[in-house]
């Protein structure tokens, strides 16, 4: 075979590879065809509220078992200027508010969320990536927030609004938020975190407020939690799947 | 004939299967469907030499329904898992990553004017420019684990990869599951899969090894050694593995059930036996339809998806 009818052979099988993965990726990539497999999300979903406990508790490990290197991930250093504000001030004008469908709005600064009842525990956190991480994490029960705030009978889920931008290209809609039900937010190890492994919480990881939601994976875990929102219906809120990433095609029960 | 490739499950020995050719099948398709005619008159209707025992061990309707389950859903669950292992191209033993330290790595580096993809392990590293780590068509290659070619979907998007992995894990889970528990109760895993006792002899082991060696493959009945045991050792084995190390990976199927981690030394390292066996497969997969394509490829492929048995045209 000359060299090039060779070429043009490799040509002709590339351009065939090329033609055969664009076509598997629109059939891959179409959005009613995605939207069909995440039936398998709500099964997951029904399957892990059916099977498992719901109180039963993420496994918690010992302080020797602590990761040197906890990666961030997601916003490191937002550069949101409010956030900005509050950080040069060593969030002492820090807010976190409560509300939505609520009896009773809070606005707590970090010394009333320290006087809550807390919680410490060493855990793994899960990124979707793969790869995976233990740290000790001490902050607020979330329960006793709800409670002091009263959940409205029609409230159904948590919105976290977060401070930071991840996706600026994509104006109000790049905010980051997540959301969780109310199965995960009673959770007794479902926290509002302040501490990470005994020192306040750092930027990259969140400060000064981060949820811990375990048992899901790294993306629930909204980091600079900003205003928590009992809401009944999250559809309204930015791209109305209940979190940024939610919104950019992953699933919203992130247990699997 | 050997049976080389036909899915375990076809019962050799159970005799209400060597009945008339024209038993009742639930999945028989109407009879036009099923002559087809390629290109340059090859008609794939079965050869009418074949004798009786022949025909019964032709996969039977559930064996096939079953099989095409798995295959299908292994088929999508390959491609969605190295886009999700695109997303984070490094395997760690233990509970968690170790950044600095993982036994396996795929990974780009500048070296001089062009990228030199690479994979890493252990101590080694391997040159794998074009595919592994850094691949793509001229002029426009990227930094990827595992090319284009080989992921779902094939630009980059975990969460594309993980809706089609998540709901195809779906597929093998029950596939395998029925195949199994029908497999198991009605004896015909244990009759046309576990080796006989004649077959471990070690003279019949050896004979069986020199006849794969050579590609000479025996004409008897049933399944070989060779078969029987790499069949087995997927169905029993590698899939079993592969679903359990999937849900170990799932933090609330973990704090449920942290047996299912434990049992590989931890996430990471369930995270690899995860991708080993992932790789065990493709070699399966490889040498299966190698097989295939030496013995009668088209009327095995065609026993195995339409069913076959009824008399010519
Ligand atoms: C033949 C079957 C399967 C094949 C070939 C396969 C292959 C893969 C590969 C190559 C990966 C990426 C790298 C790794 O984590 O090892 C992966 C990831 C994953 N697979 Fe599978 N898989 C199979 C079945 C399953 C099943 C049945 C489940 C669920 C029960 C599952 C759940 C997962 C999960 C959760 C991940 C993500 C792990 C991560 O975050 O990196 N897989 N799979």
């Amino acid at each position: 075979m000359t060299a090039s009818r060779r070429t043009w052979l490799r040509g002709l099988a590339a351009a065939g590879v090329a033609a055969l993965v664009s076509a598997c990726d629109r059939i891959a990539g179409d959005p009613a065809v995605r939207a069909g497999l995440r039936g398998a999300e709500r099964l997951n979903l029904g399957l892990h509220r059916v099977l498992f406990d719901r109180r039963t508790l993420a496994r918690e490990y010992p302080d020797s078992a602590i990761s040197p290197d906890f990666r961030a991930n997601g916003s490191i250093d937002p550069a949101d200027p409010a956030y900005r504000a509050l950080a040069a001030g060593g969030f002492a004008d820090y807010r976190l508010v409560v509300d939505g469908l609520v009896e009773r709005p809070l606005s707590l600064d970090l010394a009333a969320l320290r006087a809550l009842p807390s919680r410490s525990q060493v855990t793994r956190h899960d990124c979707v990536e793969g790869w995976s991480a233990i740290a000790r994490w001490t902050g607020a029960r979330l329960a006793p927030v709800l409670d002091q705030a009263g959940l409205k009978p029609e409230a159904r889920f948590l919105v976290f609004h977060c401070f930071d931008t991840l996706d600026p290209e994509a104006g109000e809609d790049g905010r980051y938020y997540e959301s969780i039900d109310l199965v995960d937010a009673l959770h007794p190890q479902t926290l509002l975190a302040y501490e990470m492994n005994g020192a306040p919480l750092s930027v990259a990881h969140g400060a000064p407020v981060r949820l811990r939601v375990e048992r899901q994976l790294g993306y629930k875990h909204a980091k600079y939690i900003r205003r928590i929102e009992a809401v009944a219906d999250y559809s309204h809120i930015s791209g109305g799947k209940g979190g940024f990433w939610e919104d950019r095609g992953y699933e919203w029960y992130a247990g699997i | 004939m050997a049976h080389l490739v036909a899915f375990p499950g076809v019962d050799a020995a159970a005799p209400h299967l060597h009945g008339p050719v024209q038993a009742v099948r639930p999945f028989a398709l109407p009879q036009r469907l099923r002559r087809v005619r390629f290109p340059g008159g090859y008609v794939l209707t079965p050869d009418p030499a074949s004798s009786d025992a022949e025909a019964a061990r032709r996969p039977g309707p559930w064996t096939r329904l079953t099989h095409a389950l798995i295959a299908a859903s292994v088929f999508l669950l390959l491609p969605s898992g190295l886009q999700i292992f695109n997303a984070h191209p490094a395997l760690y033993t233990g509970e968690v990553s170790r950044f600095d330290s993982p036994w396996m790595e795929i990974g780009a580096r500048e070296r001089g004017e062009a990228m030199q993809g690479y994979l890493r392990i252990g101590g080694r590293e391997f040159d794998t420019t074009g595919v592994l780590g850094w691949s793509g068509p001229p002029g426009a290659a990227e930094k990827r684990a595992f090319p284009a070619w080989a992921t779902l979907p094939g630009y980059r998007s975990l969460a594309t990869g993980r809706n089609w992995h998540l709901a195809a894990a779906w597929g093998l889970g029950l596939g395998l599951t029925a195949y199994l528990v029908t497999g198991l109760a009605g004896g015909r895993l244990r009759r046309s899969l576990v080796p006989t006792r004649a077959m471990l002899a070690p003279r019949a082991v050896l004979a069986d090894l020199a006849a794969h060696l050579t590609l000479r493959l025996p004409e008897a009945g049933g399944y070989n050694l060779l078969q029987r045991l790499a069949y087995l050792g997927v169905l029993v084995l590698v899939l079993p593995a592969m679903i359990v190390s999937g849900l170990a990976m799932s933090p609330a199927v973990h704090a449920a059930a942290p047996w299912t981690g434990d049992i590989f030394g931890g996430r990471q390292s369930a995270r690899s036996a995860h991708f080993l066996g992932a790789c065990l497969l493709v070699l399966f997969i490889g040498a299966h339809l190698f097989m295939l394509l030496l013995h009668k490829p088209l009327r095995r492929l065609r026993g195995m998806t339409l069913g076959e048995r009824e008399t010519r045209p």
